[in-house]
């Protein structure tokens, strides 16, 4: 009789067949995309694929777009006059005016990260299939959502067809017991993780996150957590939806009308992971391990408690991973052995689609209120919205912020990605919340070390990198 | 119609770095360029800037083949970094591991990614090292180097669609039409709620033109 019952499916699997148009003959899937979030950098050349085929838009409703990327943070409207930044996001109206796609302009109450204003507008929902020209798109499975990054071409395919032909990933559960230190937040859990399993220890998986420490998590914390799987290789990272999920969801712009809510609660209901659920690979992880993260090198991997020291590659055997030991160490001009809190910084960066939501600035502020920046040190906070902006103004975080010493700006991706006029310069050394280290990532010759938002905001007062936990 | 892969014969360069992400294939500054084409001129725009870069050093800045380390292309999802690899020559990138993104993007611009195991990747990167021409065999699926050969693994419709130079949305748009209808007519009706309103949609009326 057993073989009549139900397989046990994974949270996964059960929004991935839900999706399922057809399955070809090789195995590959079509998979039904339900929202496409659209942004300026990855678009302009899907919408010229879409007019030179002649091609229609297949469904308006199903995409948003907003400019995030190029969009300075400051001084908006004598910075985006002209330019290559201005022509990029002048592309972007003009395409999704063609195609009657809603745009949210820069200095619109709703403009923000496209990761970011997708949960606030309840664009992002559990069980919904999204998609975006964007690798941190795995942040909306946060929500329980099967969402991922896409190239151009892909987003092209979405446009014309809302369908894109997919292997399905394979099932990794990361659990996550035990309860955060004090100082400890969720970018520890996944700067650890991903030192553990590298950047390549994701790929070709789905992560599903679970466990006591993950249902204790806030949305936005959820938010962070997806958003860097990305960064362990995964192109999908994912949360069953519970109660805080909901609280979140219910009563955005976007979220179900109040007469399919009951149906779409009952539907919900049903994402998570069966007990039995088969997972390829599982991980265990305990929180309250766990000590403050800091990158050291140039790739998220490349991270270790900041009690620790700068690793020394002649104590590592394989010389093809103490070759890039070295050049990670050159590129940060870093020596073997140093104290991770003797590292001095010039710049602090709290904001991006990993650490820039209220929770994060919240958090930051806890540590700067009656502190001052160090001298020499250029501090910046960017929300990730304009909302995140709004909430945090009406809280007095602004103030927190600008009365230590840090610039309150416009929100943007800003200097996570240095499309903008946010850059480091040539050697500069920044204390960052965003989710990458590599090489250039904020400005040439840049050297980022990626921390959690208070973690930052200890190494903007101390000049240093420094453990959050001798301030609290 | 883009330019189909069947057989290619070329030299090899080695660039064994390992986690070569994306940004470091092409920096981010460029992509606010608004074409696909041209791009090959940014490639590995900071590492030529130093000088010495293997695509630049003869013969191997006639590579057609990038021999990469593991974890080659992960990071962003920019589909510049494919599009620069093409427009500069490189029809071929052989490695351990690809960032998953980047490989779904190789085959958009028929560029073969092909993924070996560590002792056959080993092998071709002696060839490239020792500059000998690589034939990479799509259609037996197997690289030919001066002492054998080397079976890969490739799925069959990304092999179908190299080999053909096919343009998938249109073959989606005349081959799966209707399944995609029939898929929307039955979510509709089962999850009206992932269809936006119009009542919601109106939502984003009261925005103003040209306020930026």
């Amino acid at each position: 009789m057993t073989d009549l019952l139900p397989p046990a499916r994974t949270l996964f699997d059960k929004i991935w067949d839900a999706h399922v148009v057809k399955t070809y003959a090789d195995g590959t899937d079509l998979l039904y995309i339900d929202r496409h979030l659209v942004q300026e950098v990855s678009s302009p050349q899907a919408f010229a694929g879409m007019a030179a085929a002649g091609r229609a838009l297949h469904r308006p409703d199903a995409h948003i777009a907003v400019a995030d990327h190029a969009v300075p943070t400051k001084d908006r409207h004598v910075t985006l006059r002209e330019g290559l930044a201005a022509a990029q996001v002048a592309r972007l109206r003009e395409n999704t005016a063609i195609h009657a796609i809603p745009y949210i302009p820069m200095n619109d109450r709703r403009h923000g990260i496209v990761h970011v204003i997708g949960p606030e507008l309840g664009f992002t929902l559990p069980g919904c299939t999204l998609v975006c020209g964007d690798s941190h798109t795995s942040t909306h499975g946060a929500f329980g959502a099967l969402a991922f990054g896409i190239g151009a071409s892909e987003c092209e395919c979405v446009f014309s067809t809302q369908v894109l032909r997919q292997k399905r990933q394979r099932n990794m559960r990361v659990t996550v017991t035990g309860a955060l230190p004090d100082g400890v937040s969720v970018k520890d859990i996944i700067l650890s993780l991903i030192a553990r399993i590298g950047v390549g220890g994701g790929i070709g998986f789905a992560i599903e996150y679970a466990g006591p420490a993950i249902r204790a998590l806030s949305m936005e914390a959820r938010m962070t957590l997806c958003n860097m799987t990305i960064e362990a290789g995964a192109r999908v990272g994912l949360i069953a939806p519970d109660a805080t999920t909901l609280d979140w969801v219910r009563g955005r712009p976007l979220s179900p009308l109040p007469g399919d809510e009951p149906a779409a609660l009952r539907d919900w209901a049903l994402l998570h992971s069966d007990p039995g659920a088969v997972f390829d690979r599982e991980v265990e992880i305990d929180a309250a391990t766990l000590a403050p993260h800091v990158s050291w090198g140039t790739t998220p991997e490349e991270s270790l408690p900041v009690t620790g020291r700068v690793p020394d590659p002649a104590q590592v055997d394989d010389p093809a991973r103490q070759a890039r030991m070295r050049r990670s160490l050159d590129y940060m001009g870093l020596a073997p052995g140093t104290p991770l809190e003797e590292i001095a910084i010039d710049r602090v960066f709290i904001g991006s689609c990993t650490n820039g939501r209220l929770e994060d600035l919240r958090r930051a502020a806890t540590i700067l209120r009656g502190r001052r920046v160090a001298k020499g040190v250029s501090a910046m906070a960017v929300p990730g919205s304009a909302q995140v902006r709004i909430a945090a103004e009406a809280e007095g975080l602004d103030r927190i912020f600008t009365d230590a010493g840090f610039e309150w700006r416009d929100a943007g991706c800003s200097m996570c990605v240095g499309m903008n006029d946010d850059r480091l310069s040539e050697g500069e050394r920044c204390a960052s919340t965003s989710n990458r280290n590599f090489e250039g990532r904020q400005g040439i010759g840049g050297r980022t070390h990626l921390m959690s938002p208070e973690m930052a905001a200890a190494a903007a007062i101390a000049g240093r990198l420094c453990d959050v936990r001798g301030l609290q | 119609m883009i330019e189909p892969f069947i057989h290619l014969t070329a030299i090899a360069a080695p660039f064994p770095e390992g986690q070569i992400d994306t940004d470091v294939i092409f920096p981010a500054r460029f992509l606010l360029l608004l074409e696909k084409r041209g791009l090959g001129r940014h490639l590995f725009h900071e590492r030529r800037a130093k000088g010495g870069f293997v695509l630049d050093t003869p013969p191997w800045d006639g590579a057609r083949i990038l021999v990469t380390g593991p974890d080659f292309g992960t990071g962003s999802s920019r589909e510049q970094a494919v599009w620069a690899l093409a427009d500069f020559g490189i029809r071929c990138v052989i490695g351990t591991s690809f960032g998953e993104i980047f490989h779904a993007n190789c085959f958009r611009s028929c560029v073969l990614p092909i993924v070996l195991p560590p002792d056959a990747h080993a092998r071709v990167m002696a060839a490239a090292e020792a500059q000998q021409q690589i034939t990479v065999d799509l259609p037996e699926q197997r690289i030919i180097l001066a002492d054998g050969e080397i079976g890969f693994h490739i799925d069959a419709h990304r092999k179908q669609s190299l080999l053909e130079g096919l343009d998938e949305v249109g073959a989606i748009l005349r081959d799966d039409a209707a399944d995609i209808a029939a898929f929307e007519a039955a979510q509709r009706a089962a999850r009206p709620w992932l269809y936006l309103t119009a009542q919601q949609i109106a939502h984003f009326d009261d925005i103003k033109e040209g306020s930026e």
